[in-house]
C-alpha cells in the first residue's frame, strides 16, 4: 500500500533475483555464441534476445535454422518449448487481478523462468501482499535477470567468432538442455514424458520437416497426463 | 547476413507468441479459463519437447556425420546424471563440458 513497503518488496525481490546472475551470464552469452554460428549478426541476436526473452526456446529456434528446417516448423517448436509460459500467466493471474492493463502487460513481458519461480512461491507464502508490493517484487526480480540476459547476449556474439573449432561448441546446446532437462524430471509423469519423448523423436526422424518433434511432444505429454492419472487412481485404492 | 531467409519472420512471430502465451492469462483475467484437461498436459511440455529435440543431436551430432562420438555421448550421460542428481543446471553444464573435453583428449 504505502510506498516504502512497496520499495522493501522492490529490494527483497533484487535480493532474490541475485543468485540468477550465475544462470543468466553464462546462458546469454552462449546464445550470442550460437546464434553467430548460425550465421545472425550481433543485432540480429540482441533482437531475439530483447524480442523472445526465453532461453530454451531460442536455443530451440536457431539449432533447427541451422538444420533447414521450415519456418513454420522451427516457429512452432520454439512456441512448444515455450508453452510452460502460459502456464506461468495462469498462476500468476489471480494475484495481479487489480493492477492496471499495461502494469500487467509488462509482467507478461518479464514472465521468465526465474521471476515466476521467485514470484508464485512468494505471493503464495504471503498471501497479504497489496498488488502494488507484488508488482514490486516482480520488477525486483528482474532487476539482475534482464539487462545481463540482453548484455551478455552481446558479449557472446561478438566473441563468438573468436572461439576456435577445438572447443566443441557445436555440443554446447545439447548440454544446456540436458543439464535443463536434469531437474525437471522429478516425478514419474516427468520422466515417462521424457521417455516417450526421446523414444519418437527417434523413431519419427524420418518424417519430414522436422514435425517428428512435434509428435513426439504431444505424445509425450499424453503419456505424462496418463502416468499422473494412473498414480492418482492407484492412491486412492 | 543471415543464412536463413526468414530470420526476421521467426524473432517477431516468436516474440509474439511468446508474449501471447504469458500474457494469455494475466491480460485477459478471468474473463475465459482454459479447460483443466489442458492444462494438465501444458505442465509437462518443457519435458516433453526439449528430450525429444537434444535426443537426435546427441545421438547423431552433425559434426561427426550423424555418427555416434563416444565423447559426446559420454559427456551427454555426465551432464544429465549431474543435473538429475544435484538439480543444478550450472554444475551439470560444467562437469559435462569438463568430460568432453578430457574425452576428446583422450581420444584424440
Amino acid at each position: 500500500m504505502s510506498t516504502t513497503t512497496s520499495k522493501s518488496s522492490f529490494w527483497q525481490g533484487l535480493r532474490d533475483g541475485l543468485p540468477f546472475i550465475l544462470v543468466i551470464v553464462p546462458f546469454s552469452a552462449l546464445f550470442g555464441v550460437v546464434a553467430t554460428e548460425a550465421g545472425l549478426n550481433v543485432y540480429e541476436t540482441l533482437a531475439f534476445s530483447v524480442v523472445v526473452i526465453a532461453g530454451a526456446a531460442q536455443f530451440t529456434a536457431v539449432q533447427l535454422m541451422m538444420d533447414n528446417t521450415p519456418t513454420i516448423i522451427v516457429i512452432l517448436s520454439a512456441l512448444a518449448v515455450n508453452l510452460r509460459m502460459a502456464i506461468y500467466s495462469a498462476s500468476l493471474a489471480p494475484y495481479l487481478r487489480d493492477a492496471k492493463i499495461w502494469q500487467r502487460a509488462l509482467v507478461a513481458y518479464g514472465t521468465v523462468d526465474q521471476s515466476y519461480a521467485l514470484s508464485a512461491a512468494k505471493y503464495e507464502n504471503e498471501p497479504d501482499m497489496t498488488t502494488a508490493q507484488r508488482l514490486a517484487y516482480f520488477s525486483g526480480c528482474l532487476v539482475p535477470v534482464l539487462p545481463l540476459w540482453y548484455g551478455f547476449t552481446v558479449v557472446g556474439a561478438l566473441g563468438g567468432k573468436a572461439v576456435p573449432d577445438s572447443w566443441a561448441l557445436d555440443f554446447a546446446v545439447p548440454l544446456c538442455f540436458l543439464a535443463m532437462i536434469g531437474p525437471m524430471l522429478r516425478t514419474l509423469p516427468h520422466l515417462t514424458a521424457a521417455l516417450v519423448s526421446i523414444a519418437a523423436a527417434l523413431g519419427f526422424t524420418w518424417v519430414p520437416f522436422n514435425l517428428g518433434l512435434l509428435i513426439a511432444a504431444f505424445l509425450a505429454m499424453v503419456a505424462a497426463v496418463q502416468c499422473e492419472s494412473f498414480l492418482e487412481r492407484r492412491s486412492k485404492t | 547476413m543471415s543464412e536463413h531467409p526468414d530470420l526476421w519472420l521467426i524473432i517477431v512471430a516468436l516474440g509474439l507468441g511468446s508474449f501471447g502465451l504469458r500474457f494469455m492469462f494475466t491480460g485477459l483475467l478471468g474473463s475465459w479459463s482454459m479447460p483443466a484437461i489442458i492444462l494438465r498436459h501444458l505442465r509437462y511440455a518443457a519435458v516433453a519437447v526439449l528430450p525429444g529435440l537434444v535426443a537426435p543431436l546427441v545421438l547423431w551430432p552433425s559434426t561427426t556425420d550423424g555418427q555416434i562420438d563416444p565423447a559426446r555421448l559420454t559427456a551427454a550421460v555426465v551432464t544429465l546424471g549431474v543435473a538429475m542428481i544435484f538439480k543444478r543446471v550450472l554444475l551439470a553444464i560444467v562437469t559435462g563440458a569438463g568430460t568432453l573435453f578430457l574425452m576428446l583428449y583422450l581420444i584424440a
